[in-house]
């Protein structure tokens, strides 16, 4: 009885939002019906691997050259977030350093740093990941900070009375108690980092989700852009819970106190 | 010179309120090598920071702690310390927490060799079969062996124990002390031990010295008493005991009654006498009578000791 609610629940859900959608499209002119949509669309769906053009490929295709994007922006974030969030957990002074910098850098939109990135890069695909990187960092860094200001004093006690060195007490004790801080700023981390890639692909005209959607909108084919919207929701769902899972299962061995 | 040397040790915590209190104040002690000695007092009387003091984990504020003639600055070499928390890291199974240990403990040896080091000893506590669960997976008693088996496996000349019992249930907690008198007695040199108790029982079945500690704030400790029984004790024997009496009475009688009364005791301890003060004498009326009852009742079933004055119950299972 309750999997069947499970079940049913979001389908009713999913059906409602449809005919929200449907609603809509029958007051305003230009947004496709979700019927149109789909006729527009089923090319891009049932052959999602097909490379036509550039821009006109397969939306798996397109989601596959968005997501090698985020990786590798958000790799390159969580590689500098997360020595970062370490320095800053251990010191307080650093913290106090540079909390005011963090502050200021952390609210500002990817739509911002994007044009510093080509700047300074002269190239899109690396502003692109400049963007990327720089937006979706700080969660990883305050959550690891948080996540080392919570190690229990009993942990640094058994690091002490074992005389453990710096190295074994930050490999064995620190990063193990800090791993399910440092994997829920990595699950926001990449949420962020998916939602940067839309407006950096729409601003550098790369192929992706992003650019694919900016483009149809220039072409008027204002379906796919329906389409391009539901795959960007899909993928970061998807992505997200994938990380939600790992995150899960960390804190489960974690939250045992020893 | 003793082996530990604590002189005029003082400390004070601020509060983050901006309050502070005082926890220790003019605390003084020494440990001969090779004892065991108890502090005991009841709970937030400072024991605790006092032990953290002697071990290295905390500064004291004033005062001096030498180990060995030297003063004792961060956590030194060759001592352990178990505490009432057990302290063990969830993440590694019960051999991975006893080996970081040996690791450390012994640098020089290949790992095969530290391996089968920190599977002696889990076996030595009782734990040869679950050498590769989390702590997630023991309970209490068991997680406070594995600690005892990764204090006691870096063969250590000095071992602090805060209220390592403390936490568990009265049967574990019976068997453990068995278990840790047992190790203790089993090394090959003798291991000067620092133990924080509340219960004057553990205290009496384990200590050479018992050292009562005055209730906090300021706390300062009481004149240490020596436990002068054959070894290894039992709990049933320590009841029938005339000595064991007499020092749970006096030691009772420090933490309970106040310093006046424990003063005019301690002389009668010394001479092995009954307490003069009515109070006390009750007391020690009390357990004698009580002891007299457990004898009377045979060797089968439970035995308990119970005064109003007594800190701890002991529920007397060996008959």
């Amino acid at each position: 009885m309750k999997r069947a609610l499970n079940l049913v629940l979001p389908s009713v859900g999913v059906l409602l939002a449809i005919i929200v959608w449907w609603g809509v499209s029958t007051i305003v002119n230009d947004l496709p019906s979700p019927l149109k949509t789909w006729e527009e669309s089923k090319l891009y769906i049932l052959k999602p691997l097909e490379k036509r053009g550039e821009m006109d490929q397969g939306i798996a295709l397109l989601a596959y050259y968005s997501l090698m994007r985020v990786a590798r922006g958000f790799l390159l974030g969580i590689a500098i977030g997360t020595p970062l969030g370490f320095l800053l957990g251990m010191s307080r002074t650093l913290t106090r350093t540079f909390d005011p910098v963090m502050q200021v850098l952390r609210p500002i939109s990817p739509l911002a740093w994007l044009p510093l990135g080509l700047i300074i890069f002269q190239k899109s695909e690396p502003a692109a990941l400049f963007a990327i990187a720089v937006c979706s960092m700080w969660p990883t860094v305050i959550n690891t900070m948080a996540g080392v200001r919570a190690i229990p004093q009993d942990y640094w006690n058994v690091a002490k009375v074992l005389r453990l060195s710096p190295f074994t007490t930050f490999a064995k004790v620190v990063v193990p108690a800090t791993l399910p801080y440092m994997f829920t700023g990595f699950r926001l981390s990449l949420g962020i980092a998916w939602l940067v890639i839309v407006a950096s692909e729409m601003l550098t005209g790369t192929p992706g989700v992003g650019g694919f959607l900016w483009q149809e909108y220039n072409s008027l084919i204002y379906a796919h852009i329906l389409l391009a919207i539901l795959t960007i929701g899909v993928v970061g769902f998807v992505l997200d819970r994938l990380m939600g899972l790992v995150e899960t299962r960390l804190s489960t061995v974690n939250r045992v106190t020893g | 010179m003793a082996f530990i040397e604590v002189s005029q040790v003082a400390k004070t915590f601020v509060t983050a309120g901006g309050s502070s209190l005082e926890v220790l104040a003019d605390v003084s002690l020494s440990v001969e090598r090779g004892e065991f000695v108890s502090i005991l007092g009841t709970m937030g009387c400072g024991k605790s920071t006092l032990l953290k003091i002697m071990a290295g984990l905390v500064e004291p504020d004033a005062g001096r702690v030498t180990i060995g003639g030297e003063p004792a600055r961060g956590v030194r070499l060759n001592a352990a310390i178990v505490f009432q928390n057990y302290s063990l890291l969830p993440w590694f199974s019960a051999l991975e927490n006893v080996r970081l240990a040996v690791g450390t403990a012994f640098p020089e040896w290949p790992r095969e060799r530290q391996r089968q080091h920190a599977v002696r000893y889990l076996e030595s506590v009782g734990l040869g079969s679950a050498v590769d669960r989390r702590p997630g997976q023991l309970s209490g008693g068991m997680r406070q062996r594995v600690a005892i088996a990764r204090a006691f496996a870096i063969e250590p000349e000095l071992l602090f124990l805060d209220e390592p019992f403390g936490a568990l249930d009265a049967l574990t907690r019976d068997s453990l002390q068995q278990e840790l008198a047992r190790l203790c007695s089993v090394t090959s040199r003798p291991v000067t031990t620092v133990m924080i108790t509340n219960s004057v029982e553990e205290a009496l079945l384990l200590s050479d010295r018992m050292l009562p500690m005055t209730a906090g704030p300021r706390a300062s400790l009481g004149t240490p008493v020596a436990v002068e029984l054959a070894r290894p004790r039992s709990a049933s024997e320590l009841l029938h005991d005339d000595h064991a009496a007499d020092v749970r009475a006096y030691v009772v009688a420090s933490l309970t009654e106040d310093l006046r009364r424990a003063r005019a005791h301690r002389d009668v301890v010394r001479s092995a006498g009954l307490p003069p003060s009515p109070g006390l004498r009750r007391t020690a009326v009390a357990l004698a009578e009580a002891g007299q009852a457990c004898r009377r009742g045979g060797p089968e079933g439970p035995h308990y000791v119970e005064t109003r004055t007594a800190l701890h119950v002991v529920p007397e299972i060996e008959g």
